[in-house]
Formats: C-alpha cells, sequence, structure tokens
C-alpha cells in the first residue's frame, strides 16, 4: 500500500527541535472541553468502582462507614456459596447456549434477509421490533406469555395439537433457563441481525460476481467469501453477546426473581440479593467486584487475542506517533 | 424496579451496590431540616386509590392549619418502596415521613441513627390505641414508629367451594386441615392459591406451624440464641412437608406473583382456587385483581390458622402485622405533629373505611363494617399472643433466608432439617 511506501523514509519529517508554532497541540483547549466528560467519568466510573473495591474488604450493612475490616474473607466466601457458584455454572450455560443457537441462527437470518425478498423491509423492522423494547417490558409480556393457565405458550400448543408439550415454563427448576434463554434471544437475536446484515452488505459484490463466475456454489461462497470477510462483525456481535450476559440483571429479575429456588439467579441478581435484601453490601460489593473483573479480563484478554486484527490500523494518532 | 438501573451493555457500571451509598451517603445532608424550610417528604405505600386520594386529602387538610408546611408525597408499589427506602437510607438521607412494618429492619435504622425516637412524642396519643399497637415499633422501651393499622394472617377460604368438597365446618387442628386438603383435590378443585415466585406469602405456613408447634417464646428465643435447628422449627418444617407432599397449590405456583393478573389474589378471587393464607388486605386485593373487580363477595369467608395436635402453641396466638409510620432524622418537628394529626379518630376513620383496614385507635372501631373484617378485628382481640412477619421481625438477612429456604421446601427441593441449618447459619453470620 501506498502508507508503507512513505514509512521508510522519516529523515522527510521535520526534526522535533524545532516545532512549528501551528503544530503545538491547542493543551489548555484539549483540557477545557475534556475536563467535563473526566470528572463525570471519575465521579460516576471510577469512584464506585473503587468505594465498591474497598467495601468489599468489609462486612458492612451499608449504615455509616464500613469498619470491621476482613481482608479477603468475603471473596472465600463466594468460593463455598452455592448460589454464587451457580451463578457461574449458569452464566456460563447462557453463553454457551447463546454462541451455539442465537449467533448461528442470527447470522442466517441475516443471509435471508439479504436475499432480494419481497418485503424485505417490513421483516428486517420486524425483527429488529423486539431489540427496541427495554427488558423490563420484555419480560413482563413473557410473563403473561409463559402463564401455566392463562398464557399464550400453552394455549398455542394445545391449539397446534400438541397440548402435551405445554409446560409451566418459568414454574419449573429444570425448564426456567431454558425459557430465560428464549426470552434473551427473542429481545437481541434482531439486533445481532441487524449487524451481521450490515456486515454482509459491506462485502464488495464483485467478490460474489468472480467466485460466481469461476462456478462457486452458494455454499462454497458463503463459507470461503462469505463467512471470512463477516469475521470482524461475528468477533463483535461475540463479545457483545458474552459480556451482556455476564451482567444479565434486569430481565431475569423481572421475569422470575432469580427463581424458582434460586434456579435462574445470575451474578447480577445475587448481588442484588445480598446487598439489597440482606444488606450484606460488603459481600454484595464482593460479587461486584468478580463481575468486574470477569468483565474486564474478558475484554482485555478478547481485545488482546482476538479483535487484535480488527483493531489494527484504527487506532487514533497523535500526529506521527502512534 | 424503578431506582436501580442496570444498562446491559455498560462494562463499568455494575460496579458496586455500597458504592452508590457510599458516594450518595457524601451528598446526603444537604441541610434539608434547616428551620425556615418546612417540606416534609412523606413515602407510603397506599399507591391505588381510594387510599392514595384519602392520604393526600389528609394532609391538605394538616397543612390549612399550618401554614407554611408542604408535603411532597411519594406513593410507591411495596418491593419498589423496599429498595428505594434501602437505597436512601443506607445513603444518609431517609423522608421524613415514611411508611414501616416495625421489627427488625426498622430497629436496624434505629441503630443507625437514621430515624427518630418517638418514644416521648408518642405518648401523647398512646392511650388512645388498642394495647398491642406499639408492640411491633418498640424495642428496648424505645418507640421508633406511630402505627396506624393493624391486622392478622389467617386463612381466607371460598365458601361455595368447600361445600362443594363437602368441608362444611373451617378445620381447627392441622390434621383436620389436611383431610379437608384432600376432599378438595378429591373433588377436582385447587385447595390452596400460592405466589411462590414473591416467597413472603409462603414463609407464613412455616412460621405460623413453628408458632404452633414451639409457641411464640421458641421463635423469640431461636432469634436470641441464632439457633432454628430445634426440634420444634423441624417439626414444623415437617407438618409443612405433609402438606406440600398433598401438592395442594395451583399449577405453576413457583412463577405466580401475588397481585398480578393470575397472582395468587386473582386465582382466589376468581374461584379459581379454594383459600389462601393472607393478612387482612386480603378480600381488597382479591377484589381489585379479580375479572370484573368483584372478587367473592359474601362466599368469602375466615378460619384461624388450625392448631398442632400437642404443640406448645395457643390456637389464638396470632401472627401478622400492621403499617405504621416513622419519622426520619432529619425531619422537622411538624412531621411528628401530622403523625398525631392522622392518629386523631375522625381521621383514623377515614383510614379505615376508605382503605377497609383494621384501625389502632379504639374509637375508631366503628368505622369497620365488612364482616370478615369484623372477625379479623375480633380474633385480634381475642389474641393470646402476637409475633410479626418474621421478614420483618428478625434481621433482614435472616428474614430473606427464611424466606428463600421456605421457598424451597415449599418445592420440594429442601428437607426441614435443611431448612432449619441454612436459617441458624444465616442468623449466625449476621
Amino acid at each position: 500500500m501506498l502508507t508503507d511506501e512513505r514509512r521508510p523514509a522519516p529523515a522527510a519529517v521535520p526534526p522535533p527541535a524545532e516545532p512549528a508554532p501551528r503544530r503545538r497541540r491547542p493543551w489548555p483547549t484539549v483540557a477545557l472541553f475534556l475536563s467535563p466528560a473526566l470528572f463525570l467519568f471519575a465521579l460516576l466510573v471510577l469512584t464506585p468502582i473503587v468505594v465498591a473495591g474497598y467495601a468489599s474488604f468489609f462486612n458492612w450493612n451499608g449504615f455509616g462507614a464500613p469498619s470491621a475490616f476482613v481482608g479477603l474473607d468475603n471473596f472465600q466466601r463466594l468460593l463455598t456459596d452455592e448460589i454464587f457458584v451457580g451463578d457461574l455454572r449458569r452464566t456460563l450455560l447462557l453463553i454457551v447456549l447463546s454462541l451455539g443457537i442465537q449467533v448461528p441462527v442470527s447470522l442466517a437470518l441475516a443471509m435471508l434477509l439479504n436475499q432480494p425478498l419481497r418485503g424485505r423491509r417490513v421483516y428486517r423492522m420486524l425483527f429488529f421490533a423486539p431489540y427496541v423494547l427495554s427488558e423490563v417490558v420484555t419480560a413482563v409480556l413473557f410473563t403473561m406469555i409463559f402463564s401455566p393457565n392463562q398464557g399464550l405458550a400453552n394455549h398455542f400448543t394445545q391449539l397446534i395439537g400438541l397440548g402435551d408439550l405445554g409446560a409451566t415454563w418459568l414454574a419449573d427448576t429444570d425448564t426456567v433457563m431454558y425459557s430465560l434463554f428464549f426470552v434473551i434471544s427473542w429481545k437481541y437475536f434482531g439486533f445481532h441481525t441487524i449487524l451481521y446484515l450490515a456486515g454482509r452488505q459491506s462485502i464488495p459484490p464483485e467478490l460474489h460476481d468472480a467466485a460466481a463466475m469461476d462456478g462457486a456454489g452458494a455454499w462454497q461462497a458463503f463459507r470461503h467469501i462469505t463467512l471470512p470477510l463477516l469475521g470482524p462483525t461475528i468477533r463483535i456481535s461475540v463479545f457483545l453477546s458474552v459480556l451482556g450476559t455476564i451482567q444479565l440483571f434486569d430481565m431475569v429479575w423481572v421475569l422470575t426473581g432469580g427463581g424458582p429456588v434460586r434456579s435462574s439467579e445470575t451474578l447480577a441478581v445475587t448481588m442484588f440479593q445480598e446487598g439489597f435484601k440482606r444488606f450484606h453490601v460488603g459481600y454484595a460489593s464482593a460479587i461486584s467486584m468478580v463481575i468486574f473483573l470477569i468483565s474486564v479480563t474478558f475484554g482485555l484478554l478478547y481485545q488482546r487475542f482476538v479483535l487484535r486484527r480488527d483493531l489494527e490500523g484504527a487506532v487514533t494518532t497523535m500526529g506521527d506517533q502512534r | 424496579m424503578p431506582s436501580i438501573r442496570f444498562n446491559r451493555r455498560s462494562l463499568l457500571g455494575l460496579a458496586g451496590v455500597g458504592a452508590v451509598g457510599a458516594v450518595l451517603g457524601g451528598c446526603g445532608d444537604d441541610g434539608k431540616s434547616s428551620g425556615s424550610n418546612k417540606t416534609i417528604r412523606w413515602w407510603h405505600i397506599a399507591n391505588t386509590d381510594p387510599m392514595l386520594s384519602a392520604w393526600a386529602a389528609m394532609a391538605n387538610k394538616f397543612t390549612e392549619t399550618h401554614p407554611g408546611v408542604k408535603f411532597e408525597i411519594t406513593p410507591l408499589e411495596n418491593e419498589s418502596f423496599k429498595t428505594k427506602l434501602t437505597t436512601n437510607v443506607q445513603a444518609g438521607d431517609p423522608p421524613d415521613i415514611f411508611h414501616t412494618w416495625g421489627g427488625g429492619v426498622l430497629f436496624q435504622q434505629a441503630e443507625a441513627g437514621m430515624v427518630k425516637d418517638l418514644t416521648t412524642d408518642v405518648t401523647g396519643w398512646r392511650d388512645t390505641l388498642i394495647p398491642t399497637a406499639l408492640n411491633a415499633y418498640t424495642n428496648d422501651g424505645k418507640t421508633y414508629a406511630s402505627p396506624v393499622d393493624t391486622g392478622m394472617v389467617g386463612f381466607w377460604y371460598n365458601k361455595e367451594l368447600f361445600a362443594r368438597a363437602g368441608v362444611n365446618t373451617p378445620p381447627a387442628t392441622w390434621a383436620e386441615y389436611l383431610e379437608a386438603v384432600r376432599r378438595l383435590k378429591a373433588a377436582g378443585i385447587t385447595p390452596i392459591a400460592l405466589a411462590g415466585k414473591e416467597k413472603w406469602p409462603g414463609h407464613y405456613y412455616w412460621a405460623y406451624l413453628a408458632m404452633r408447634v414451639g409457641g411464640l417464646d421458641a421463635l423469640r428465643q431461636a432469634a436470641v440464641d441464632k439457633n432454628f435447628a430445634t426440634p420444634d422449627f423441624i417439626a414444623a418444617g415437617g407438618h409443612l412437608a405433609e402438606l406440600v407432599a398433598l401438592q395442594p397449590f395451583q399449577t405453576g405456583f413457583l412463577a405466580a406473583g401475588y397481585s398480578t393478573a393470575d397472582g395468587q389474589a386473582a386465582t382466589v378471587g376468581n374461584g379459581k382456587a379454594a383459600m389462601e393464607l393472607m393478612g387482612q388486605w386480603a378480600p381488597v386485593v382479591q377484589r381489585d385483581n379479580s375479572a370484573g373487580k368483584k372478587g367473592l363477595g359474601d362466599k368469602l369467608g375466615f378460619f384461624a390458622f388450625p392448631a398442632v395436635d400437642g404443640g406448645k402453641g395457643q390456637g389464638t396466638d396470632v401472627f401478622g402485622g400492621g403499617g405504621g409510620f416513622a419519622v426520619g432524622k432529619d425531619a422537622p418537628p411538624e412531621a411528628i405533629e401530622f403523625l398525631k394529626f392522622i392518629a386523631q379518630p375522625e381521621n383514623a376513620r377515614i383510614e379505615a373505611k376508605t382503605a377497609g383496614v383494621l384501625p389502632v385507635v379504639k374509637a375508631a372501631d366503628d368505622a369497620v363494617t365488612d364482616p370478615n373484617l369484623q372477625q379479623v378485628g375480633k380474633a385480634l382481640a381475642a389474641s393470646t399472643g402476637f409475633q410479626l412477619y418474621l421478614d420483618q421481625a428478625y434481621a433482614p438477612a435472616i428474614g430473606q433466608q427464611v424466606n428463600d429456604s421456605v421457598a424451597e421446601l415449599l418445592a420440594g427441593k429442601a428437607s426441614p432439617e435443611r431448612v432449619a441449618q441454612a436459617i441458624t447459619t444465616a442468623a449466625k453470620q449476621g
């Protein structure tokens, strides 16, 4: 590329010893415009993290200042807490289901919606619509749909002659996680479909034309052109899906409250239960720190190893320095 | 939950429960109580009419005689109220007047210095109240709230369905009760509606059985000793397990809410289940959530929780509670003045009539006209002992564990021993 040609000629850059006045960064202006955002970021993001981290070392009920320092006891207790360990297991289950079912289905749907289909704008809008609803509204809607007595779900299974399939979807510890996953998928698959659709449309049509001319079938074209070129989109979609699952709260809270018998609790729900119902604020802070650490670790590792290629070249530079 | 929002994609937003409290705590004491400012912030849980308007009217009447006083009323739904209040109290900024059920939750707030000690103020009107009215709000001789209504938990049943199953007199013992459940089932009637999702209605069964088996002292002693793994509590759990084994609850009860479209109250109110174990507000909630907002009307009856053969508790010991108002630490003196105002017989009468509750003010007794409520009032008047809801009486961590563990028992996922053990562990952890 052209930029490569220019790189081996650093001598062309004027020596930094004589900076031209017009090239000097307007630092006062930068500071002025940045400070409100930085202040808010520090107050609303950094401070809570630091305070939660501090609180997680105390046995504290949230009243007054924390005073009973317990070191790492809260974290040690987490390891033997059945509920917390169950949270991790359930989060993992949801991630596996999301990646194994939600991502492929969204991808397939995006490919379908990319075809010259009659009324495909309408389809695109319909599939995207659930994403616009808030999680709370979605959850309230599905508590009604899954109601064992008057719910639409069981009414529907009876209508199509599969009455035996009817179940107490949210009231059974064996089915609740799958019902929950269904609702999450219903809400978010449209979002992922739109992502893939956008990615698919940015692939130059010449590539598929050329492949068709060389005699490649639809599957071959998908496997060797579409899929590789969708790579960055898929990687972002997986990233968002995993992070969203780790932090899942609103939907579960309204849909099941974590029940029955705490069998659908997630990390954030357990944190809420401990902090706001039992007033174990120190312990709840420890859970929040674990959520934070899992999210950050995953985010950093994923960016370092998976997203690296996609992010290269997308770095904002300051003049010539990277 | 309107007060706490979690954004699905904000990586850092989840950073901490404690943080919210601590950060807000720093800016909580903005001098809301300065002498000239007479705004009273009042949080209550009567978020629907008719009581919503009745409270507002009462506040207006008060401001007429107290110029300069302004009310800022925040009506909240039960569960939202608990969450929002927790956030504000932990941030050191309690409302000036707020609803309370008394017990361990209130005493924890008092210990943290968040509510005013009303002991001397209440002496001004305590003689007008029924004798047990202050019990739930008093700890070590200090009173932290002024009660407004009272009541108890008992079985609300559908007389017609009971008659159809051949149960003609309400059961007086646990054995008779189980027999009644068997007969209802045999007649193809769902015996009991239960809101398994909300957990607190389930804990009524375990608490009442513990009271009947071990007596009130057992409940008090267990909290002091931090030990619930005693034969009495395990036996109580065992009796509850006998009931669970009969599968008496409506289909999908584990995910059912209380006051929702197909929740516990609606199921009974629509005649789809024969009874529910619930507090004095049950008839109103049944009516409001049933189809056509009619409820059961004359078909609704009330009987007290049956006695357990050989148990140490009296069949006349009652379990339940009412509501009261606590005063936040920075409240202006007019807030206490207002509590005295609503405890006046004419105002207590308005509340009893409008909300259909049992007043704590003796003179307002004549405002109770509903025969079922009168029956509750009689049972309360004849009671030999009183126990507040366990999830309010005990410290929050223990109360929640009671709710969670009993929910496991009701779902058939835990033994009575395990329930007793889990509550003991929670009590020891504090």
